[in-house]
């Protein structure tokens, strides 16, 4: 076990996975431009390489040398640049092994970051994550820990399918115990940050540790909140939350994204129609307001969940 | 570098592919009378662009591969696919090439090469970049095949690719197949050269490989220029962008229509948008396949009566295709979520 930051983890899983696996790719923009590059001076230019400003090209080229029996891995720094190619991840990348008819395999990796709700605006703080988590054939990951950005980096690289990889801005420097050695974390599998018999709350991401903090305020409140991570959105572990739902009968489903574009309105719908006789109130969800995000401080904070909003929402499904 | 001349054997194997490519899409146009219904959504044809696949696919060898568009039935024949398993997808059937999940647009065959095909113009153009850098890696001197339209060089993936192939030295070969049409778009409506006057090859300049122009109705100027171009990117000099300048024979497609109204093919847009029949007529006047044939008889290569007994050969390959394919099970309800995921 080793500490080490959120960020850091993420390049130990892809290490881990390019020393053991010849066919492994990384590229993206302005990286590889040196020899001193880690991945470079680890794998050379063969599998390392720096790409233009072509999120097309890039998305594109990892489609087709996966068709040719490559895993690349694209850095994309950015989710929101994933919008100048959505054709490629949405139209060509998941839906090349069924219309083929199960003759070839995508597995690729779109690594990208998400939320950076520190000031930078409309166009780089988007969580697009449910845009991703309703497209047959794609997998999306949103590790919320050093750990998780680790395995589920490592099995996004050997899953043979596309795999939409969100990693949290706000979560960069984040240190956390990350197993050494080879380390895997299952897809659809999720994990209970807290366990609790009162209330279930779900949430990705940053998300994570506010609604942990949230359950802390609470628990002094003598109330008891279980907090779930379904680390993975695509696949999701619907058993785990809906047992937790059974337990609790309470649900406030905690998303960073805006409401009708959440993945936490995919999981009140699956709640409301195969959770419905455990409910002892309504879900409630508790996400960002339906706007484009603002510049100025406290527009920005007044607009995305708060953990005071969590507490709130908490306090109203027990009433 | 210079290619030679296909010998007689090979000049024959070329006539042939052009036969079966020709009579296969008439097939898949006849299926419409013969059998209604059983085509559904659009299907794309390459009559008048056979000189121009086969002439390419020649060059073909183990280890390499090719990707093409939604007009792509053409391909896969050439590369040794069953027209059968080809038919059987076209009409929806379980024994077709992909199962029934891809229909005309979407054929492919991974056994033979053929890695893909995009219904979306441009798409596929990265793929085959993909492709050739993992042909790159591993350095076995083969090559990617990548074919689109007059019209997919407008889109950003063709730009894209063609700067990261040539900076890379890619082993891929761009074959814009020009029909001079986009749809009911002529190619000087939409693209700023053909307006100038100047041969879309001339794109290949702003990324520094070499852009040439060839008739695409002549399947040994098809195999020389092409040959060349592959004989290039097998050595590790990067990509080519190979403009083919064809006449697609039949309309773009079937037209759209939803269900309920009878699918066919409509005229050429020639005619029934712009009126201008003798451009049409001219263009059938230059067929490549009875062209090419003409050819081989006066050169000597092909009697009549031996070419005759191709096209009877072809007609009878094609005829088992279509029966293959009308009695072929649709696919079971319990497998339509199959191969989803890996």
């Amino acid at each position: 076990m080793a500490k080490m930051p959120y960020i850091a983890a993420i390049d130990a899983g892809i290490h881990q996975e390019m020393r053991r696996d010849p066919s492994v790719l990384y590229f993206g923009q302005n990286m590889a431009t040196t020899e001193n590059h880690d991945f470079v001076a680890a794998y050379g230019h063969d599998r390392v390489r720096v790409t233009p400003i072509s999120e097309t090209a890039e998305i594109g080229m990892a489609v087709g040398a996966a068709l040719a029996g490559f895993r690349p891995v694209v850095e994309l720094y950015m989710a929101e640049f994933m919008l100048v190619a959505m054709d490629q991840v949405v139209n060509e990348a998941p839906r090349f092994r069924y219309m083929s008819g199960g003759q070839v395999k995508v597995p690729l990796v779109l690594k990208a970051g998400y939320g950076f709700t520190c000031g930078w605006a409309g166009q780089h703080t988007g969580t697009l994550t449910a845009m991703f988590a309703g497209i047959p054939g794609l997998k999306v990951a949103v590790p919320a820990t050093a750990a998780d950005a680790k395995g589920l980096m490592a099995t996004a690289i050997r899953d043979d399918n596309p795999v939409v990889f969100l990693h949290h801005y706000l979560l960069t420097l984040e240190q956390g115990d990350v197993p050494d050695g080879e380390y895997l974390v299952p897809f659809g599998v999720a994990d209970v940050r807290r366990k609790g018999a009162d209330v279930t709350i779900v949430a990705t991401g940053w998300m994570v540790p506010r609604s942990l903090a949230a359950a802390e305020q609470l628990a002094k409140q003598g109330i008891d909140a279980e907090v779930i991570d379904p680390r993975t959105v695509a696949p999701l572990d619907l058993q785990t939350i809906l047992g937790s739902v059974d337990k609790t009968g309470r649900v406030v489903l905690v998303d960073q994204a805006t409401r009708h574009g959440s993945v936490s309105a995919l999981i009140a719908a699956d709640i409301a129609e195969q959770g419905f006789k455990a409910l002892k109130a309504p879900v409630i969800q508790v996400t960002a307001a339906d706007t484009t995000i603002p510049y100025s401080e406290p527009l920005e904070a007044h607009v995305l969940p708060s953990e005071a909003q969590i507490v709130a929402a908490v306090r109203r499904v027990l009433k | 570098m210079s290619v030679q001349q296909p010998n007689a054997e090979r000049q024959i194997w070329i006539f042939t592919q052009m036969l079966r490519i020709r009579t296969f899409e008439e097939r898949v146009k006849r299926s419409f009378t013969d059998h209604p219904g059983v085509i559904r959504g659009h299907t794309h044809l390459a009559d008048g662009a056979e000189a121009s696949i086969v002439g390419s696919l020649s060059h073909f060898r183990e280890g390499d591969a090719a990707l093409a568009t939604y007009r792509c039935h053409g391909y896969p024949l050439v590369l040794g696919s069953d027209p059968k398993a080809a038919m059987a997808e076209i009409f929806g059937r379980v024994d077709g090439l992909c199962k029934g999940r891809g229909g005309s647009m979407h054929l492919t065959d991974v056994k033979h090469g053929f890695l893909g095909t995009s219904g979306i113009v441009g798409a596929g153009i990265p793929h085959a970049a993909g492709a050739a850098w993992a042909a790159q890696i591993r350095r076995k001197g083969n090559v990617v095949l990548c074919f689109f339209g007059d019209g997919a060089s407008k889109q950003g993936a063709f730009h894209e690719t063609l700067n990261i192939s040539a900076l890379w030295k890619l082993p891929v070969i761009f074959v814009m197949e020009n029909n001079g049409y986009n749809v009911v778009t002529t190619t000087a409506q939409e693209d700023a050269n053909a307006a100038a006057g100047e041969p879309l090859a001339v794109k290949a300049k702003a990324y520094s490989m070499p852009g040439v122009t060839v008739d695409g109705g002549d399947p040994l100027a098809v195999y020389r220029t092409v040959g060349e171009a592959v004989e290039r990117a097998r050595a590790g000099h990067g990509p080519t962008l190979v403009e083919s300048k064809i006449y697609r024979l039949s309309a773009h497609g079937n037209i759209i229509a939803p269900p309920g109204v009878p699918l066919h093919y409509p005229e050429h847009e020639a005619i029934a948008v712009f009126g201008k029949r003798e451009e049409y007529e001219a263009a059938l006047r230059g067929d490549p396949v009875p062209r090419f044939r003409a050819g081989l008889v006066q050169s000597g290569v092909l009697t009549p009566a031996k070419a005759d007994q191709l096209v009877s050969l072809v007609e009878k390959e094609m005829q088992d295709a279509v029966d293959f394919a009308i009695k072929s099970p649709y696919p079971t309800l319990e497998s339509a979520l199959d191969y989803n995921y890996a």
